[in-house]
């Protein structure tokens, strides 16, 4: 019943290797339109190299990747990224407001400045996150949880249909930690997709209705209720999942 | 007062105060960018590396246009980079050890060539010793000429691209998930630091022009939290630490013009550093100073009742 | 004997010496900037002891007071305080810090050079290349030998070396590859790094003379990046840099005769070349050796993707197994795809059955144990 509504990404035989190392054995899935979709796996899985690879941040070293039927360069527009928070010098100087409207670079193309418009969308984006009172902040003033939802803002102002992010969780506080919820929620009754790297299996359940394990291959692949047994984890994990028991609890209910 | 004026009118001045205003500008504001970019050895690698191409660009086409001798040197700096970056990624070596041989080992090329070149007594009469530690006083209107031109190719590139600039230093794989080619702008960002390095190396020397890629731009980001004002700021910070230096140079005799910009920049730095009004250490230490004492206040009245 | 055989007068023979000294001592303690990834902050040091050697001979006014060597060691250390300091303020980053105090210190040198010191012969010249053929000319009597001066101080300068990197060999060795292990055994790292930074500042002083301000720095990085290249063994490592460095300091005094021009110069030009050759045909680490093994990967690594995908892709699923569309599947160049088959095919791992591929028992077994072999990672 799921393959009824259409695919906005699809991988195939993805795998991807540095320095003849493979990071990413030959990757398969298909995820359809509107869903929720966590990627989950232990460190050093591929999950961040993934969704690199995906948006065409690493070359491949076989297979592909198209983005609802073509090539990610075509159709960049529809997509909305959150790298990792650590990624970037907190310290650069620049505004709240400033890094939002980055979220607009690619829509304006070379040269152009951004303008009035872009401040607006910037702005109302910064409103939906609960940070509209810090447009004018230096991001260095930022706590963690802050700087999360500063980089959604610009995640949301691409306005796009499928969104990608990379530990969006990580280390935010429990208000933060509500935001973000709520907008997967949000993005989620507006039709859009939605691909998540996690980390907390505890909330895997409650957040996502689909979910990818992964372990440099694929280990599993669907809806949270089919792919998120307590087999497929162990498959993943090694065994070594403290968490396993509660879920299967759930399973029995 | 009337001194004064004649010092201004003459032509040598005239040629060293512009000549430094427009080298300060420039470093000042791509240093910025490398200071952002943590590529401030950068800087001293390039500037170097830059003599053995100063020196050959001499020796092969025996001319001292200052558009020949940049390019030289431009060639070399380049030549070094790529060197580095081979080193890197093929061996096990790492960016600063590469960095160190490479700039040490083209130097060393450089003086070996440089004492050649001076032998055949061609070197004094094309001043290239002037290139090891700057000499503002050498500058002539052609030099002037040549820095200003390439100044304004330089600026336009940045402000052209500012957008695109602005993403790659701050977050590169964000810019690359939007389509922008973040590896032909990290290039050309790069070749632009490489350019404003070279324009200042006959007026601060190949020895201490990294100086001014990197102190300007520490003092500028003291002062504001905004890219476009910091870089400003460098820019402004640079031109009067130039200008100033290279007059103080010209008081003395056999005093190089590096140096004296560099103690100028230097102390700009220190100052921004100690008294900046948000950023300041000194403010920091007096805030904490304050804190403190408003937790023991706290701390005390909260014990009194007990007492 | 050795001056009639290579036809050198003992003069000469003097500066070659006390070349191979240098850059043996240089070469020694070099090994662990280049470990510690600290090549940048042995560049900083070797700019700012020279204004420790001017600010020194402003206060005792005599050139050769062992006071000289005192002061400028203390003020490389300096230097590697200085830019921990700036950096703990976080207002600018560790790169930006070594750039801000070096130029700072080394222009405050030339400057007090040019305005006090002009008379005690020091030119920008000497700063930048030392002058080792002065060095015959300045001579020292101990224990009935008579040598240069200058190579009493760096044989002296390369015992201390060779004694304290020697006694605390094992703590250093440590420190260095596990930084972590040596503060939980007890060992400071503080320690370590300042003991090691001021034996750097040190062999830098003592260098100056010889070589100048900013050649130090080819001798200090340069014979351990090369040795480096050719052994994983630390102890080795260390015999070989300063093997590289003699040789490095004595076939640039020939260069530099050849070419009448800087001994110097044409040292730190040396190293360079030596490094070349080495970076190139190093027999595992060099670019050739490098270049040959990727190749070899990218034909060994297609084949086990090829391997895999034909297992995740088991009999049911023709298509993806199909020989001409192979390449489509896997977004190879169809050249590279037919050139891969052909290997696999050769090595037993694959058979074609009809259009289609299929794996051998070889080929199957080879798959499994590299997903087997990834899923543990």
């Amino acid at each position: 019943m799921m393959s009824v509504r259409p695919a906005v990404i699809d991988v195939t035989d993805l795998t991807v290797a540095y320095r003849e190392q493979p990071v990413l054995w030959d990757i398969d899935f298909t995820v359809p339109s509107g869903v929720l979709l966590a990627i989950v796996g232990p460190n050093g899985a591929g999950k961040t190299t993934l969704i690199k690879a995906i948006l065409g941040l690493v070359k491949p070293a076989a297979g592909n990747v198209l983005i609802a039927g073509k090539s990610y360069r075509e159709q960049r527009r529809l997509v909305g990224y959150v790298p990792q928070r650590g990624s970037v010098d907190w310290d650069f100087p620049t505004s709240v407001l400033d890094v939002v409207m980055m979220g607009r670079y690619g829509a304006l193309g070379w040269i152009k400045r951004p303008g009035k418009a872009e401040r607006k969308l910037a702005r109302e984006a910064l409103e939906k996150v609960g940070m509209h009172d810090f447009a004018g902040r230096q991001i260095s003033q930022l706590s963690g949880g802050q700087q999360q939802r500063v980089f959604l803002a610009r995640a949301l102002v691409q306005d796009a249909e499928i969104y990608f992010m990379d530990e969006p969780f990580q280390g935010v506080d429990a208000t933060t930690e509500r935001a973000i919820v709520a907008l997967l929620r949000d993005l989620r009754e507006r039709g859009k997709t939605v691909v998540v790297v996690h980390h907390d299996l505890s909330t895997v359940i409650d957040y996502f209705n689909w979910v990818t394990l992964l372990n440099v291959r694929r280990i599993a692949h669907g809806p949270v209720a089919e792919a998120f047994t307590p087999h497929n984890l162990a498959l993943a994990y090694g065994g070594h999942v403290a968490f396993v028991p509660q879920l299967s609890q759930q399973g029995a209910a | 007062m009337e001194r004064l004026i004649d010092l201004l009118l003459d032509y040598n001045v005239r040629n060293i105060a512009l000549g430094s205003a427009v080298l300060g500008i420039i470093s000042g504001a791509l240093g910025c960018f490398a200071v952002l970019r943590r590529q401030a050895l950068v800087g001293e690698s390039v500037a170097h590396a830059a003599l053995p191409g100063i020196v050959l660009a001499f020796m092969l086409l025996s001319t001292r246009a200052p558009l020949v001798l940049m390019l030289g040197a431009a060639l070399a700096g380049w030549l070094a980079m790529l060197s580095v970056i081979a080193i890197v990624r093929l061996t096990r070596i790492k960016d600063d050890s590469a960095f160190a041989l490479l700039l040490s080992v083209f130097f060393g090329g450089g003086l070996v060539l440089l004492t050649i070149v001076q032998k055949s007594g061609a070197a004094s009469q094309a001043g290239l010793d002037t290139y090891l530690f700057g000499q503002a006083a050498a500058l002539i209107s052609e030099d002037v000429i040549t820095m200003s031109s390439l100044g304004i190719v330089i600026l336009t590139v940045l402000l052209l691209f500012w957008k695109e600039f602005k993403l790659l230093s701050f977050d590169r794989a964000f810019g690359g998930s939007q389509g922008f080619p973040m590896l032909a702008l990290d290039i050309l960002l790069t070749a632009l630091v490489v350019m404003a390095t070279v324009v200042g190396l006959k007026a601060v020397g190949v020895v201490l022009m990294s100086a001014m890629l990197v102190a300007p731009a520490a003092a500028a980001r003291q002062w504001t939290d905004r890219l476009g004002l910091m870089v400003v700021l460098a820019g402004l910070f640079g031109a009067l630490a130039g200008v100033t230096g290279a007059f103080i140079s010209t008081l003395e005799r056999g005093l190089s013009t590096g140096p004296a910009i560099v103690v100028c920049i230097s102390l700009l730095a220190v100052f921004s550093l100690l008294f900046a009004p948000n950023r300041g250490l000194l403010r920091e230490r007096l805030q904490a100073h304050q804190n403190r004492r408003r937790l023991r206040a706290d701390l005390r009245t909260l014990q009194e009742p007990e007492v | 004997m050795l001056e009639e055989l290579l036809g050198l007068r003992t003069s000469q023979i003097e500066v070659i010496g006390l070349g191979v000294l240098v850059a043996v001592t240089c070469a020694l303690v070099g090994v662990f900037l280049v470990l510690r990834r600290m090549a940048m902050m042995g560049d900083a040091i070797s700019h700012t002891v020279f204004f420790g050697i001017i600010a020194a001979f402003l206060i005792v006014r005599d050139i050769d007071s062992p006071w000289l060597v005192v002061g400028a060691t203390a003020v490389g250390v300096l230097t590697v305080w200085l830019v921990e300091v700036l950096t703990r303020t976080r207002r600018v980053k560790e790169d930006a810090a070594i750039g801000l105090v070096f130029p700072f210190l080394f222009s405050l040198g030339v400057i007090m050079v040019s305005m006090f010191a002009s008379n005690a012969h020091i030119d920008t010249h000497v700063v930048l290349l030392g002058e080792p053929a002065l060095a015959p000319f300045d001579r020292m009597e101990l224990f009935g030998v008579d040598l240069p001066h200058a190579t009493w101080v760096m044989g002296a300068i390369l015992l201390i070396n060779l004694l304290c990197i020697g006694l605390f060999y094992k703590e250093i060795k440590l420190a260095t590859f596990d930084a972590g292990l040596s503060v939980t055994l007890g060992f400071s790292a503080g320690l370590i790094h300042y003991g090691l930074m001021t034996l750097v500042s040190l062999t830098a002083v003592g260098a100056f003379d010889a070589v100048g301000a900013i050649l130090v720095i080819a001798l200090l990085v340069g014979p351990p990046v090369t040795a480096y290249l050719l052994t994983d063994r630390l102890i080795t490592m260390i015999g070989l840099s300063m093997v590289i460095g003699a040789i490095s300091a004595v076939s640039g005094y020939f260069v530099a005769r050849a070419l009448d021009s800087t001994i110097s110069g044409s040292m730190a030009l040396m190293v360079g070349v030596w490094f070349a050759l080495v970076f190139l045909a190093a027999p595992e680490r060099g670019v050739l050796a490098v270049l040959r093994r990727r190749e070899r990967q990218k034909w060994e690594f297609a084949q086990q993707v090829l391997a895999v995908h034909l297992l995740n892709h088991p009999a049911g699923e023709l298509e993806e197994r199909h020989i001409d569309h192979m390449y489509r599947h896997l977004r190879w160049a169809p050249h590279f795809a037919q050139s891969v088959l052909q290997r696999a095919q050769r090595r037993g791992l694959v058979v074609p059955v009809d259009e289609y591929l299929e794996l051998t028992p070889r080929g199957q077994q080879l798959a499994r144990q590299l997903l087997t072999h990834m899923g543990q990672g």
